[in-house]
């Protein structure tokens, strides 16, 4: 077949010239802005010169995708995804696929015939175009899955109940209330309750940017709610402009409040029967000491 | 004289977070003190979700507007929606639509310095807010 056979002296121009391509290849490379080190480069060049030879020999040259191709687009995909966590950029990483050209065509350009150099050129280019784009592919998606992951930390990290003391619980909001969070934070906040038999919760919105009539609802919401779960709410950390703008809004929000997380958690001890007193140096509580002397 | 106008599109709950920000960031520039600005963006997250919720989605135009007697941020919503058929009612306290408290559009216009809305049934709406600095 005529295909295989120009095939095959693509194939062998590969490999035949494998040594002198990559010492080429990396000169070329080196020229450009890089920030990987030549044994790395040098290593990773070597792989994927050796599988492309291989593949180009086995495979269709048109179609990176056929199984012929899994060696050097495993390759791709290990260096893609390396260099996407190091913080390369999408053209950096590409570059060192697309710098395989100059040394490739160098050994077309010793071909006789014109014919046949003008066809492997252009297969060669094609297949180097394809394997390029596959790089970029490669390291689009890994930072696809690297904003993906941190999101869902986000929304997890964003979201804890923290038990301030027996039956006491906290949730610090952060950020926007108004997404599919507000969902997650109250199902976290009732699970808490149910788990502590909390009395008391305290919402601390310190963390919250912007209060309008949506995150007003999903706080009375939350708050219902955990009524109904047998737990009383306080708000905390109204800021001062929050509060006017909560006024001026009109919304009701009938829940005891607090300036302070501070303050909340005072309230809350004092409802649970309980106090805080300053300890003096003798390790006793000044209220301690009091009665003694008046004893 | 009115300076850069940015224009966002509405289509999705993010974008009324980009809105907000946005807004933060105009108001900031324009030196509106800490209790302006949070009422802005309030004023502006409102109406931004309205414009998504009510209005089938639609654009912002946020601008600083600086001219010699004032100075400060105006915001226009514009949407293509279904419109308003009574803004009176629609303007009033606790009446909603929707599900929402029924605070959003005259908590808004109680939010801002100037507050225009044109709007008529199958036409849209469009809602335009200021505000300026003392």
């Amino acid at each position: 077949m005529a295909k295989s056979a120009a095939q095959g002296a693509l194939a062998r121009l590969i490999t035949d010239g494998e040594a002198e391509i990559l010492a080429d290849w990396l000169r070329t490379f080196a020229t450009g802005e890089t920030r990987i080190s030549e044994q790395e480069a040098k290593a990773q060049g070597k792989d994927l010169l050796h599988a492309l030879g291989k593949a180009v020999a086995d495979g269709n040259v048109a179609d990176i995708g056929s199984p012929d191709y899994d060696e050097v687009r495993d390759l791709l995909t290990g260096f893609s995804r390396s260099r996407a966590l190091q913080g390369f950029s999408p053209s950096e990483t590409a570059t060192f696929v697309f710098s395989l050209k100059q040394p490739l065509f160098e050994r077309i350009r010793s071909t006789a015939d014109v014919k046949t150099a003008a066809d492997q050129l252009w297969a060669m280019s094609s297949l180097l175009d394809q394997l390029g784009m596959f790089t970029v592919e490669a390291f689009q998606k890994t930072r696809d899955e690297l904003i993906m992951r941190q999101r869902e930390e986000i929304e997890e990290l964003s979201t804890p109940v923290v038990k301030l003391w027996e039956g006491i619980v906290a949730l610090p909001l952060i950020g926007t209330l108004d997404s599919g969070r507000t969902q997650v934070v109250m199902q976290n906040l009732l699970e808490t309750i149910v788990q502590t038999g909390a009395e008391i919760a305290i919402l601390d919105i310190t963390g919250v940017p912007t209060v309008d009539t949506l995150v007003a609802q999903h706080l009375l919401k939350t708050v219902s709610a955990a009524r109904l779960m047998g737990a009383d709410c306080i708000i905390s950390g109204i800021r001062p402009q929050i509060a006017q703008t909560i006024v001026q809004l009109g919304v009701q929000l009938n829940v005891v409040s607090k300036a302070t997380l501070a303050d909340a958690l005072a309230l809350a001890l004092k409802r649970t029967g309980r106090t805080v007193e300053k300890v003096n140096k003798s390790g006793r509580s000044d209220g301690a000491l009091a009665a003694e002397m008046r004893g | 004289m009115a300076t850069t106008t940015e224009t966002l599109a509405i289509v999705s709950g993010d974008d009324v977070v980009r809105v907000r920000q946005k807004v933060r960031v105009r108001a900031t520039e324009a030196g509106l003190s800490l209790v302006d600005q949070t009422k802005l963006i309030t004023a502006a997250s409102e109406l931004a979700r309205n414009t998504l919720d009510y209005g089938k989605g639609g654009h912002a135009d946020i601008m600083t507007v600086n001219d010699t007697a004032r100075r400060g941020v105006r915001i226009v919503f514009r949407d293509q929606g279904p419109g308003i058929p009574d803004v009176a009612l629609a303007l009033t306290d606790g009446f909603t639509s929707g599900n929402g408290l029924g605070h959003g559009l005259g908590g808004a216009r109680r939010l801002v310095d100037d507050f225009d809305i044109q709007t008529a049934v199958g036409q849209g709406t469009t809602v335009t807010i200021a505000r300026w600095r003392k």
